[in-house]
C-alpha cells in the first residue's frame, strides 16, 4: 500500500499526488515513470515521475481524469492509500549539454517535460519552454516551468491567457528568428507531438518526444505498448518512453491507443461516484 | 512385494479423474480435470508395483520418492503423502497438474510398460490438494538464522524454489518480483482452468509463512541493480526472471488493433481478469473469429482461453504438422472437444485491417514439410501462390519467448548467450559473476516448472555451500 501524502487540484480535470515511495524517490531520474493499480479490481496505468523529494520520500505525479482509473485516482485525497506503485520504469532523458534546448509541453504533457526541463537547466542548457493549454483554467505548472526556464511562452488554443494559438506556432518563430536549437523536447498529445516534429524535420533539430501508448506490465513483457520507430518494433516501457521524434509512427500510436474505445466507455458508465466516500464504485 | 500380489495389482484399470464436460466447460473458466476422490486415488496408488529400482524416480526431474508417497497413499495416508512430496517438491499441487508426465515420471513407469502407466501427476495433484483442504498445513522448523541474507530475482517457480530450500537452512531470504503478485508464469501465464490461481496463492502462502519476505512491485535492473543488493547487505543473488519477452513474426499487419502477443492475451485474461470485465478494470477483445499461431503449450492455453469468451470460431494456425506439434497432448485433446479447430501446414503471411486499422482479416500460405531441420523436425516450406485469406478479428500470436534484457543491460558483467539466455555452470546454478546465481528460463528459454525448480533445488545448494565458505 502507497499512501497519498499530498493532493493539490491544479485544474478541474488535473491534480497534483504526492506519494509515499522512498525507494522511487531516490532511484528515479527525469523521463521515467510508474505504473500504478488502485486496488484488487484496477487496472495497471503508466504515470510519469513529475517530481521526487528524497527527504520527504515521496514522488510527485500530475494525473488528468480521462477515464475510470484516473477518475478513481482524481477521486482519492490525502491519507488514502493505492494499491500498488511500481517504478522507476523505462529509460531516463539523455541529459547533455545541448546549448539551448526548448521544451515544449501540451495540456498534461507539461507534467513529464517538467523534470526534464529542471534536468536540462541543471546541466548547463538555456532552456526555452513554450507551454500551452486549450484555456487558462487547464493550464498547469506555469509557476514551476517559469523557475526552471530562462524564458517561458505561454499559449492557449482560445487565447484567454498568454498567445492566442498553439505551441507550435510559437516554436516556428524562435527557429525563424534563427535561434539556435540543440535539442527540442516535445510532450502531449500525440497530434501535437506529431506537429512539433513537423516543425523541426526540415531543420534537422534533434526532437525527443515521450510516448504514451497503452501498457499492461510497463516490464517488456507483454508488447502491448509496442510503437514502430524508424521501422522497427519497439517497446515503449523498456526502450523508450522517449524517443527520436523524426523516426515515430505517429498515426500508427493514435490508432492504437484507440483499441478499447468502446470497453472504456463501459468502463466510465459502470462506475459512478459516490460522493459519501469520495469514490467511484461500480452501479 | 510377491509376484502374485504384483500381478493382482496389474489388473487394476488406470483410473480416469472426472472432467467437466465440455459443453459446460466452455463457458467458465472453472478447473476442467476435477481430481480424484480418496476412494479413487487409493485404488490407483495400488496400481504401484513399488519398484526395487524405481525407473520413475529417474524420470522426474527433482527426483522424487514416488513409490513412498504412492504407498501411503495407498495406505490412506494422505496427509504424510503430501509431506513426502513436500520433502523435495515445493509445489505438489502445481506439478501435479501442469508437469508434462507422460515425458518424464510416467514415460517410464514399469507398469506402463505392458499397459497404461500409475498417474503419478494425479496422486501427487491430489495428496497436495487434501492437505491443503483437509489438514492444517505445517510449516517445518526452521534453524536460527545464519546471519547470511539472500536475494532473490523473480517470483516464479524457480524464485519460490530457492527461497523455500534456502530459509529451511537458517538464511534470511527477500524475493523481489516485478508485477504485483508472486507465481510468475503461474499467475500471469498458465489458465485458471487448468491452475487455479488460489492453488498458487496458497503454495506461495506456505513459502511465506516459512519466512521468505516478498516485495512485490519491485523491478529489478530500475529500482535497483544486482550489484547495488551485493553491496546493499545481499551476500548473494539467485536470479529467476523467466522468459518474458514475447517473439512477433515480423510480418506485415502485426501492429493492428487485435493482435495480440500470448503474453498480453494471457496476462490482461489471468492476471488481470478481463474475463470478468468490467468487474475488473482491465479489458480484452473478445473477437468473433479468433485465430492463435503457433502449436506449443502456449498457443493451447491461449486457444482454450479464447474460447470461453464465447466468440464464433477460434482455430489454431501452425506450419507443421499435427505430429511436430510440441503441445502436449491431452492439451490438444481437451481443445478439440471444446471445439476447437486446426488449420495445419498453415502460416500466416501478413494481417489485414479496415481503416480503422482493426484487424479483419489474415492472408496464410500452406507449407510442406521438407528435409528435417537441426530440431530434427521436417523443416517447413511454403507452397508457391497458396495464399488465402480467412476473416479473423483477433489473432494471438504464440510462437515462443525470448529472454528480457533488463537485467545484463544493469548488469553487463552477467554473460548471456546470442539469444540473451544467462550461461551458468551446470552443476552449481553460479553465473560469470561472483555471488550471483541463476536458473529456470532465464537459463533454459521456455521449458517447464519442475525443470525451473529443479534448477532452484540445485542453485539453492550451491549457495549454502558458497555462503558457508565464501569460496566462488
Ligand atoms: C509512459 C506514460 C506516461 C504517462 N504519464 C501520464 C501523466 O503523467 N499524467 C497523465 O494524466 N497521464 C499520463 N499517461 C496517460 C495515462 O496512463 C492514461 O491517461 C491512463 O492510462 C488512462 O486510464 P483511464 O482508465 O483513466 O482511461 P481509459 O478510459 O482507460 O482511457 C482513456 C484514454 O487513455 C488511454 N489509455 C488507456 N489505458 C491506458 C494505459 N494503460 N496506458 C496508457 N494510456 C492508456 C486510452 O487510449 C484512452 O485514450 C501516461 C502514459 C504513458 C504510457
Ligand atoms: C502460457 C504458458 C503455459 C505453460 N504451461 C506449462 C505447463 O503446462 N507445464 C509446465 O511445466 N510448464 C509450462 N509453461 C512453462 C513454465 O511456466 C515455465 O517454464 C516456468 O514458469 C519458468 O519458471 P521461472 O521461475 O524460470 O520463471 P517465470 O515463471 O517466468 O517467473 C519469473 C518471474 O520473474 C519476474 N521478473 C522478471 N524480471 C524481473 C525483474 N527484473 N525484477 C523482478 N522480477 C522480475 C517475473 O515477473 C516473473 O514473475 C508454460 C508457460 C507459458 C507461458
Ligand atoms: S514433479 Fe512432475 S515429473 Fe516429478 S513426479 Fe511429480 S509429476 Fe512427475
Ligand atoms: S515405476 Fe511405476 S510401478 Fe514402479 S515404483 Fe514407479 S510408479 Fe510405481
Ligand atoms: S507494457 Fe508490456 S511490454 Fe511494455
Amino acid at each position: 500500500m502507497f499512501e497519498i501524502a499530498e493532493k493539490k487540484q491544479l485544474s478541474h480535470t488535473v491534480a497534483l499526488f504526492k506519494i509515499k515511495a522512498p525507494m522511487i524517490a531516490k532511484k528515479r531520474k527525469a523521463g521515467q515513470f510508474i505504473i500504478i493499480r488502485l486496488n484488487e479490481h484496477g487496472e495497471r496505468i503508466p504515470l510519469t515521475i513529475v517530481d521526487s523529494d528524497n527527504s520527504e520520500g515521496t514522488i510527485t505525479i500530475i494525473s488528468q481524469e480521462v477515464g475510470k482509473t484516473t477518475s478513481m485516482l482524481g477521486a482519492l485525497g490525502k491519507g488514502d492509500t493505492i494499491m500498488d506503485v511500481v517504478g522507476p520504469l523505462g529509460k531516463a532523458t539523455h541529459i547533455e549539454n545541448f546549448g539551448t534546448a526548448v521544451c515544449v509541453g501540451g495540456g498534461i504533457g507539461i507534467a513529464p517535460v517538467y523534470p526534464i526541463a529542471k534536468a536540462l537547466k541543471a546541466a548547463g542548457n538555456k532552456v526555452i519552454s513554450i507551454i500551452g493549454a486549450r484555456t487558462k483554467e487547464l493550464l498547469i505548472l506555469e509557476h514551476e516551468m517559469r523557475k526552471t526556464s530562462d524564458e517561458l511562452i505561454v499559449t492557449t488554443d482560445d487565447g484567454s491567457y498568454g498567445h492566442h494559438g498553439f505551441v507550435t506556432q510559437i516554436l516556428q518563430k524562435l527557429i525563424d528568428e534563427q535561434t539556435k536549437i540543440g535539442l527540442v523536447v516535445g510532450i502531449g498529445p500525440v497530434p501535437m507531438m506529431r506537429a512539433v516534429c513537423n516543425v523541426t524535420r526540415p531543420y534537422k533539430i534533434h526532437t525527443v518526444v515521450s510516448l504514451n501508448p497503452i501498457m499492461v506490465d510497463g516490464t517488456g513483457m507483454c508488447g502491448s505498448c509496442r510503437v514502430t520507430i524508424g521501422g522497427k518494433n519497439k517497446f515503449v516501457c523498456v526502450d523508450g518512453p522517449e524517443f527520436d521524434g523524426h523516426e515515430v509512427d505517429f498515426d500508427e500510436l493514435i490508432r492504437r491507443n484507440r483499441s478499447y474505445l468502446k470497453e472504456e466507455k463501459i468502463a466510465m458508465e459502470e462506475a459512478t461516484y459516490h460522493e459519501g466516500t469520495r469514490c467511484y464504485e461500480r452501479r | 512385494m510377491d509376484p502374485k500380489e504384483i500381478k493382482e495389482r496389474m489388473k487394476i484399470p488406470r483410473q480416469a479423474m472426472s472432467e467437466q464436460d465440455p459443453k459446460e466447460r466452455v463457458k467458465n473458466f472453472y478447473e476442467v480435470p476435477q481430481g480424484y476422490t480418496p476412494e479413487l486415488a487409493m485404488q490407483e496408488a495400488k496400481r504401484c508395483i513399488q519398484c526395487k529400482n524405481p525407473l520413475c524416480v529417474g524420470g522426474c526431474p527433482v527426483n522424487i520418492d514416488i513409490p513412498w508417497f504412492v504407498r501411503l497413499i495407498a495406505e490412506g495416508k494422505f496427509v504424510d503423502a503430501a509431506k513426502k512430496l513436500k520433502e523435495t517438491n515445493a509445489l505438489p499441487a502445481v506439478c501435479g497438474r501442469v508437469c508434462p508426465q507422460e515425458d518424464q515420471c510416467e514415460k517410464v513407469c514399469l507398469v506402463g510398460k505392458k499397459g497404461q502407466p500409475v498417474s503419478i501427476g494425479r496422486l501427487e495433484r491430489f495428496a497436495a490438494d487434501y492437505e491443503r483442504e483437509h489438514a492444517e498445513v505445517t510449516i517445518p522448523n526452521i534453524p536460527k538464522w545464519t546471519g547470511k541474507k539472500v536475494a532473490v530475482v523473480g517470483a516464479g517457480p524457480a524464485g519460490l524454489t530457492v527461497a523455500g530450500d534456502l530459509v529451511k537452512r537458517g538464511h534470511k531470504v527477500t524475493i523481489f518480483e516485478a508485477l504485483h503478485v508472486a507465481g510468475g508464469v503461474l499467475m500471469y501465464g498458465i489458465p485458471e482452468f487448468r491452475l487455479p490461481k488460489k492453488i498458487v496463492e496458497s503454495e506461495v502462502e506456505y513459502v511465506k509463512k516459512m519466512g521468505v519476505e516478498i516485495v512485490c512491485n519491485a523491478v529489478i535492473g530500475k529500482l535497483e541493480t544486482i550489484d547495488e543488493l551485493l553491496l546493499n547487505g545481499y551476500n548473494a543473488v539467485f536470479i529467476g526472471t523467466g522468459a518474458g519477452l514475447p517473439v512477433f513474426m515480423n510480418i506485415p499487419g502485426e501492429n493492428l488493433i487485435g493482435v495480440y502477443s500470448a503474453n498480453e492475451y494471457l496476462t490482461r485474461l489471468n492476471l488481470m481478469r478481463a474475463y470478468q470485465f468490467p468487474e475488473y478494470d482491465t479489458p480484452v477483445l473478445r473477437g468473433k473469429k479468433v485465430a492463435v499461431v503457433g502449436g506449443g503449450n502456449t498457443a493451447m492455453d491461449a486457444a482454450r482461453t479464447a474460447l470461453r469468451l464465447c466468440p464464433e470460431e477460434v482455430t489454431i494456425i501452425y506450419r507443421r504438422s499435427r505430429e511436430e506439434m510440441p503441445a502436449r497432448i491431452e492439451e490438444v485433446h481437451h481443445g478439440e472437444e471444446e471445439g476447437l479447430k486446426f488449420m495445419l501446414l498453415t502460416n500466416p503471411t501478413r494481417f489485414i485491417g479496415d481503416d480503422e486499422a482493426r484487424l479483419k482479416k489474415v492472408e496464410c500460405i500452406k507449407m510442406e514439410l521438407g528435409e528435417p531441420d537441426e530440431s530434427g523436425r521436417r523443416r517447413p516450406v511454403p507452397v508457391k501462390g497458396s495464399e488465402f485469406q480467412i476473416d479473423v478479428d483477433v489473432a494471438i500470436v504464440a510462437i515462443g519467448n525470448g529472454a528480457n534484457p533488463l537485467i545484463p543491460q544493469t548488469s553487463p558483467d552477467i554473460k548471456v548467450n546470442k539469444w540473451g539466455n544467462i550461461t551458468v555452470n551446470q552443476d552449481t546454478g553460479r553465473t560469470s559473476k561472483k555471488g550471483v546465481f541463476s536458473g529456470g528460463d532465464i537459463v533454459r528459454g521456455g521449458a517447464t516448472v519442475i525443470l525451473a525448480m529443479g534448477d532452484g533445488r540445485k542453485a539453492a545448494d550451491s549457495i549454502h555451500e558458497y555462503l558457508a565458505t565464501g569460496v566462488w
